[in-house]
């Protein structure tokens, strides 16, 4: 998503949102809260209340806000404005750093706010819109939190200054305190916050030099860590608006059905039952709790229309992919003559590959809460491209965006799931909503069998690989042919992301291949299919990435060639970061000593999102012919490392995720295209026993920050497969590694 | 018929259906709302309560089978286990989106409680009702173990 124009922000900007409106008007907001207390006096809750008021209290009263990022209060609260949805992946933390560290604030006085829906003041400039994704929330933000929190401090000083009637020069700020040695005279930010809200605030303050910093590049503590530890932590299902009304909903069993009739009459019975309704996506249950929503949604009788679904098998799909594999598709790139290359090799070895849809399955599953009252609508929810959720919410009410309020909330996951081109979720909670044609707030949570067979998954895809090795054991020729759904494809992204024809997001990673091998083709075969993709976690990297990786390997392997220095040989002296990863792994696994009896090693290499990460893992047999992933050792160059603590923590999650996928799972559609998982008993995910022992190194780099969201979960399945291929000679093509039982 | 039990140290009456879900009673009746849905089907955990001091999936617990019972959520949390599960979270900062942490959180305690010093595989077999997607297991088994260090340090102090 990198690539992503600005020419989307002109066509859709925005709705000036007075950035007060975050927490000091937030009229209904508020009403939240005094909602909960009212509950809390009457019945008991306790601690998770006063956080709660403390949170939605700082920066109330601001003092002091120089710009949308920052805001200063009277008790020294600096609330940083953070215009990233944070679902885990650390900008609250991270983007607060930059600020803290640019004033020079002591970190216990920094406190974090998500920002609302305004693509004016916070949109992404890498994507032209506002959202989060594709690992872009520290790289299109260093500059301008490190900008927004030097202008704040440049603006203090100069209050401080004026009250003591001393130069600027003359003052030091260290951890929220202004001194002036001189005089021996010292302030804080609050007690100057006042005055400094007369002055003019420069547009180019003077940043620190790398040299200077305090924060950036240490293991500040993660802002969100005790309330996430404490249940304190609010995320959108946590809302209960006075005179909420909870709805829950029932899709169609195929993509692409729609509502034929409805029998709603077992469903009305139900005590709490309110209405149920038909919404062009499927039928909606409204209720006055959620135990009365999910026993409609489970009583109502649908007849679905099919004429338009989608009713092909996965494995009927995948015939087809591979046919159409066999053949070259339209060039992403061509080096030299590869069909000669192959057909003058030594040895040419072939595989195909079969990769599976996969739900992202975030713990929270997808809601929002939203009222349309007297003309205007509020919305509340975890919203990642809050520009398109805007502009879905606007449209479906069919009021002015000036009308719609969209509040970003902490999210439970995501992995791209709540990142939608087309705003579906909020189009879909909007028509819920509106359907009812009530006034009343209304909570659209879905179950998690709406989740899992919802769609929007990572593409199925087949691949079909040829490689070529002379006499002399050199890789002399790739060809890579992808067969791929696109869902760039009649999106906001299409003009951005399709050049030429080619999805750049289908052939990411492999286009991109760092080896020297003379001849290389890499061919694209964008492939017609009913059901909804979407991108997942790190998106076409990770079936890329297992390609090339495993293929690569298998090559290495074939032509007597180290893994690790073959590899190095490939990269030549022209990859340096590439480089830098993989000697680092390779020593990390070297100073744990030898491969222990019964246990191989394999080794994996993928940039994604302009971050560089290298894995060796270790793996043995569980005793069930199955995987056991023993241990990864990880090398990750981000870029300036801004949090090293955080960068860690998503490699390890990164990597946890690659592998529950990898071993585990596939959506599969059974004949008909009924889709077969349900929830996370067919679906399985990732638990503790099977998690690794996880190492991470992380490189002092200088250059500018790269993200870290995504990066950590390429490499993780082809390093597994590749070790799981040394220790049993089988080498793994159709994922998942442990077979799918139906 | 309202069901009767006690809820974090305090006694209430639910007034709603029998067969509804402890889950939506902790949460649309009193909303105390640390604890999550998360499956509805008792296999993610993070609805993980105490009743009766054991862990328990309040997602598949009808309220009528709490009747006269114990309840603690994630809110109502006492003692030095709670406390030094807590800390530990906090101090090599667990949680990641943290949506199913009060539920990872509520499982932990149980099991230092029952067995002080726990084992890997104690571990495993206390947290493996639990999941992360976010996949924060390396470092709930190192904050479990490390709160174990400090209780243990406590009582010999």
């Amino acid at each position: 998503m990198t690539d992503l124009t600005r020419t989307m922000a002109a066509a859709d900007v925005p709705d000036d949102l007075a950035i007060h409106n975050v927490s000091g008007n937030g009229v209904s907001r508020r009403g939240f809260l005094i909602g909960s207390a009212a509950a809390a006096a009457t019945l008991m809750v306790g601690v998770y209340l006063p956080g709660k008021a403390r949170a939605a209290s700082a920066g109330m009263d601001p003092a002091f806000a120089p710009n949308a990022f920052v805001r200063v209060a009277t008790d020294s609260t600096v609330t940083v404005i953070i215009k990233h949805i944070e679902f885990g992946q650390g900008p609250a933390t991270g983007l607060s750093t930059l600020v803290a560290d640019e004033m020079d604030a002591d970190w216990s006085q920094i406190h974090a706010e998500l920002a609302p829906a305004n693509t004016a003041k916070y949109v992404n400039s890498l994507f032209g819109v506002q959202g989060t994704g594709g690992s872009t929330a520290m790289a299109n933000s260093y500059s301008q939190m490190r900008k927004a929190g030097a202008a704040a401090r440049t603006v203090l000083v100069q209050a401080a200054a004026n009250r003591w009637q001393v130069e600027p020069g003359e003052i030091t700020v260290s951890k929220g305190v202004i001194r002036h040695t001189a005089s021996g005279q010292q302030t804080t930010f609050g007690e100057v916050a006042s005055d400094a809200a007369r002055l003019e605030v420069p547009q180019q303050p003077t940043l620190k030099t790398p040299d200077q910093f305090t924060l950036i590049g240490t293991d500040v503590p993660k802002l969100d860590s005790r309330p996430k530890s404490t249940g304190e932590q609010r995320f959108t299902q946590d809302l209960y608006p006075d005179n909420l009304v909870v709805a829950t909903i029932v899709h169609p069993p195929r993509f692409g059905a729609t509502v034929a009739s409805v029998n709603d009459s077992k469903a009305r019975k139900i005590a709490g039952v309110i209405a149920v309704r038909t919404v062009p996506m499927g039928v909606a249950v409204y209720a006055e709790n959620t135990y009365a929503a999910l026993r409609g949604r489970a009583a109502v009788e649908v007849q679905w229309n099919a004429a338009n679904a989608e009713t092909r098998s996965t494995v009927e799909m995948e015939k087809t992919y591979s046919e159409a594999a066999k053949k070259p598709g339209l060039n992403a790139r061509n080096d030299g003559d590869v069909e000669q290359s192959l057909a003058s090799a030594d040895t040419v070895i072939e595989a195909e590959y079969f990769f599976p849809f996969l739900a992202h399955a975030p713990m929270e599953t997808l809601d929002a809460v939203i009222q349309f009252k007297d003309g205007k609508v509020t919305a509340w929810a975890g919203t990642q491209i809050q520009t398109l959720d805007m502009g879905a919410l606007a449209g479906v009410f069919g009021v002015d965006k000036a009308n719609v309020t969209l509040y970003t909330e902490y999210a439970g996951g995501s992995f791209g799931r709540r990142a939608q081109p087309g705003g579906d979720f909020m189009a879909e909670a909007a028509m819920v909503t509106k359907a009812l044609g009530s006034d009343r707030p209304v909570k659209l949570m879905w179950t998690r069998e709406n989740d899992i067979q919802g769609g929007r998954y990572r593409p199925l895809a087949v691949h079909r690989l040829r490689g070529g090795i002379d006499k002399n054991g050199n890789i002399t020729g790739w060809d890579q042919q992808i067969a791929v759904q696109s869902f760039m494809k009649g999106t906001a992204f299409e003009s951005a992301m399709i050049k030429d024809g080619i999805d750049s997001s289908a052939v990411e990673g492999s286009r991109e291949l760092p080896y020297a091998i003379a001849n290389l083709r890499v061919g694209q075969h964008l492939m017609d299919n009913g059901v909804p993709t979407l991108w997942w976690r790190s998106v076409e990297h990770t079936h890329n990435a297992y390609a090339n990786e495993t293929f690569l390997d298998q090559l290495l392997e074939k032509a007597g060639k180290d893994p690790v220095d073959g590899r190095l040989a490939l990269l030549g002296d022209s990859h340096p970061r590439y480089r830098g990863v993989l000697e680092e792994v390779a020593a990390m696994a070297g100073k744990a000593g030898p491969v222990p009896a019964g246990r191989e090693r394999g080794v994996a290499l993928h940039k994604s999102f302009n971050t560089y990460v290298a894995q060796i893992a270790e793996v043995s047999d569980n005793g069930n012919g199955e995987p056991r992933v023993n241990r990864i050792w990880c090398a990750v160059d981000c870029g300036v490392p801004v949090n090293p603590n955080v960068i860690r923590a998503q490699m390890e999650g990164g990597i946890g995720f690659g592998i529950g996928a990898v071993l585990y799972d596939a959506i599969t559609l059974s004949d008909g295209g009924h889709v077969e998982q349900t929830n996370f008993d067919r679906y399985r995910s990732l638990r503790i026993h099977e998690m690794p022992d996880i190492e991470v190194s992380v490189i002092r780099s200088t250059e500018a920050p790269t993200g870290v969201g995504e990066p950590g979960t390429p490499p993780s399945g082809p390093a597994i497969a590749n070790a799981w291929r040394r220790l049993t000679g089988h080498s793994v093509h159709r994922l998942p590694l442990v077979p799918v039982t139906a | 018929m309202a069901v009767n039990f006690t809820l974090n140290g305090k006694p209430v009456s639910a007034d709603v259906d029998p067969e509804t879900p402890l889950l939506w009673v902790i949460r649309d009746t009193f909303r105390l709302t640390g604890t999550k849905f998360g499956c509805g089907i008792a296999q993610c955990g993070a609805c993980t309560v105490h009743l009766n001091g054991l862990t328990r999936r309040s997602c598949v617990t009808p309220v009528s089978q709490v009747g006269g019972g114990t309840v603690t959520t994630i809110e109502g949390l006492d003692g030095p286990e709670a406390k030094a599960i807590q800390d530990a979270w906090v101090d090599i900062d667990v949680p990641q989106c943290g949506f199913c942490q009060s539920g990872q959180v509520m499982s932990a305690i149980a099991l230092l409680r029952e067995i002080p010093k726990p084992s890997d595989e104690n571990i495993n077999q206390a947290m493996g009702g639990n999941i992360c997607r976010c996949a924060t297991y390396v470092r709930i088994r190192k904050a479990i173990h490390n709160a174990a260090d400090t209780l243990a340090s406590t009582a010999e102090g």
